[in-house]
């Protein structure tokens, strides 16, 4: 159980890290790297998820591996996603934050 | 649990169709994308009618083992009472936006072509198909990719015009629902580590009131309010649906936060045993409660229309939560109406608010703005969209016969049966307010328009007749007779029984 120990601190200081991140960086770019961090801590607990499963004779569990590389496509693409959102924002209106309200009269409390 | 039951292959059916549909209408592209989409929503609807019946006929849940593996190591498609209303609903609502869509992203034959067109229909069917996959997944991971291709889906629908002003928007929504989602995938982490399955089934059997089960089903939870907008999640949600185009708005206000509603349901009905989540249902109904009086009140303030629709969606959403505490309260009878009443108010918003984004999204074109207080001269101008925002708002007022109104009633019902009065008293009050922002925009249309006013362009009668089907539905749910409701119940756990 120990050798799992470091991994799953480093997991769970990856999670909040990237939730901190998320949530107090205006900059989108920076938002999208924290989420990436947060991404990467979740994928790290299911390695060690795996490695505690491990069944007899096996080195680890392969369901969490598998569903990590699903999990690893979807955060790829939520990522791309975001990035030209992104560029596109700062080609048409220059902003490279969405910090301030909307235009339209949205009360922003 | 159960194997490949008989007509489970209908299941895989309705997630292939959809599929195969958008990559066909990706290869192909212009005017035969157009008619791909509109082919494959009709059939699916023909599909999830047969689903529905299939389900009512058998009195059970269809179920399909993928590749004839069982769980915990295989995936199950399975489609209980919820599943198949909730596909029924989302096919006809997707259907009703195709055919609304027409007059807008048509590619007239000879003409190149365009990006928005090319874009709305393919994703449109990529909508149809990732929210097939969050009703009939069984197995908590696949839901979760689900929900992430319905955000991908609905986030590109929403963009599609392109504006400069929708970019902020979209790009909070976006960071609000991958939030949501990573909360969820690391709830799903940690029940996987504690049971060694997401089998929905399984983990019904396996979780108990432990530590790791309590600490994912919070995370899972807090994730899916995100996504679902609930007060104080919904900051979002107004600019994000009222800046979208009329028929991304209401495909994302009327299906896309059900999806993560009926997640939630699964979740708190089928894993979660009763006790720890009885314990929490009254938190989340009061978080429920308190968006119905904030979302109201300040859509009843609001002076641009679509603002005032996507608030009314905030307020509406809270409705839903209502039913947690009356399902677990432990009384089977009304646990029953509690079900029942909260579904159908799942199913008879998202037909009453698709109305009503349409409709709203009919009149600003006509009118070329959509400012509450200037409404005047719409009624005469497009009468027919004005009466489906208003027959929609009965619905939403809940106001008999409407299918609103059988929704509130159940739920009120429920609540006065287990002696929760109180939340009785917001379905009261929330149906007050909501008639005061109804009739806001009523009487603004109906008033006659200044004489300086320029005459509005009046719109096809397409997209009119469209939004109206959509309110007469939401009001129609209304006349159904109760008994024929019971496939909603089918699959359903009963407290203190086997699931």
């Amino acid at each position: 159980m120990s050798a799992v120990l470091p991994y799953s601190i480093a997991a769970a200081a990856l999670v909040a890290l990237g939730l901190f991140g998320l949530v107090v960086q205006a900059a989108v770019l920076r938002k999208i790297l924290a989420f990436n961090l947060l991404g990467g801590g979740v994928f790290l607990l299911f390695g060690v998820v795996a490695r505690r499963g491990a069944g007899a004779g096996a080195t680890a569990d392969p369901v969490p591996q598998a569903i990590v590389i699903t999990g690893l496509v979807v955060a790829f693409a939520a990522t791309a996603l975001a990035v030209v959102l992104a560029l596109r924002m700062h080609q048409i209106t220059g902003a490279a934050t969405i910090a301030e309200a909307a235009e339209d009269g949205f009360p922003d409390k | 649990m159960s194997g490949t039951t008989p007509g489970g292959w209908l299941l895989v059916l309705a997630l292939a169709l959809p599929v195969g549909g958008m990559l066909l209408a990706f290869a192909l592209g212009g005017r035969t994308a157009e008619r791909i989409a509109l082919g494959v929503l009709g059939l699916g609807t023909v599909l999830a009618g047969m689903i529905a019946a299939e389900v009512y006929a058998a009195g059970a849940p269809l179920a399909y083992r993928l590749g004839g593996w069982a769980p915990p190591l295989g995936l199950r498609l399975q489609a209980d009472g919820l599943a198949a209303a909730m596909l029924l609903t989302a096919a006809l609502v997707l259907l009703a936006v195709a055919l609304f869509g027409r007059a807008a992203q048509a590619t007239p034959p000879g003409v190149q072509e365009a990006r928005a067109p090319f874009t709305f229909w393919t994703f449109l069917l990529a909508l149809a198909a990732s929210l097939a996959a969050a009703f009939l997944g069984g197995d908590l991971f696949n839901l979760f990719v689900a929900l992430e291709m319905l955000t991908f889906a609905a986030l590109s629908l929403a963009c599609l015009d392109g504006r400069p002003s929708q970019f902020r928007s979209e790009l909070r929504y976006l960071f609000f629902a991958l939030i949501g989602s990573v909360l969820y995938l690391l709830g799903t982490a940690l029940l996987y580590g504690a049971h060694g399955t997401l089998d929905i089934a399984l983990l019904a059997e396996r979780a108990g009131a432990d530590l790791p089960t309590l600490l994912a089903a919070a995370l899972m939870t807090a994730g899916l309010l995100a996504k679902m907008a609930l007060f104080p999640l919904h900051l979002w949600l107004p600019p994000a649906h009222a800046g979208a185009p009329p028929a991304a708005s209401a495909l994302l206000s009327g299906l896309v936060v059900k999806a993560a509603f009926v997640l939630l349901l699964r979740l708190w009905i089928w894993v979660l045993p009763p006790v720890p989540a009885g314990a929490g249902a009254p938190l989340l109904a009061g978080l429920g409660a308190a968006a119905i009086l904030v979302g109201s009140l300040i859509a009843l303030r609001q002076e641009r229309l679509k603002l005032l629709v996507a608030y009314s969606t905030v307020a509406q959403i809270g409705y839903l939560f209502l039913m947690l505490p009356l399902v677990l309260a432990g009384d089977p009878e009304a646990a029953a109406r509690a079900w029942l009443g909260g579904i159908l108010q799942a199913a008879s918003h998202a037909f009453a608010k698709a109305a009503m984004f349409l409709s709203a999204g009919l009149v600003a074109g006509a009118l070329g703005h959509d400012r509450v207080a200037e409404l005047g001269g719409a009624g005469r101008a497009m009468p027919m969209a004005v009466i489906a925002f208003g027959l929609a708002g009965l619905s939403l007022m809940g106001i008999p016969p409407s299918g609103g109104f059988t929704a509130k009633w159940l739920l009120l019902t429920a609540a006065l049966g287990t002696g929760q009065w109180w939340w009785a008293a917001v379905i009261l009050g929330g149906g007050l307010l909501t008639g005061g922002y109804v009739y806001r925009v009523l009487a603004g249309s109906l008033t006659a328009p200044p004489a300086a006013a320029p005459r509005p362009e009046p719109p096809a009668q397409g997209p009119e007749r469209v939004a109206l089907a959509l309110a007469l539905v939401s009001v129609a749910l209304g006349l159904v007779p109760l008994a024929s409701f019971g496939l909603v119940q089918i699959g359903r756990p009963i407290l203190g029984g086997a699931p």
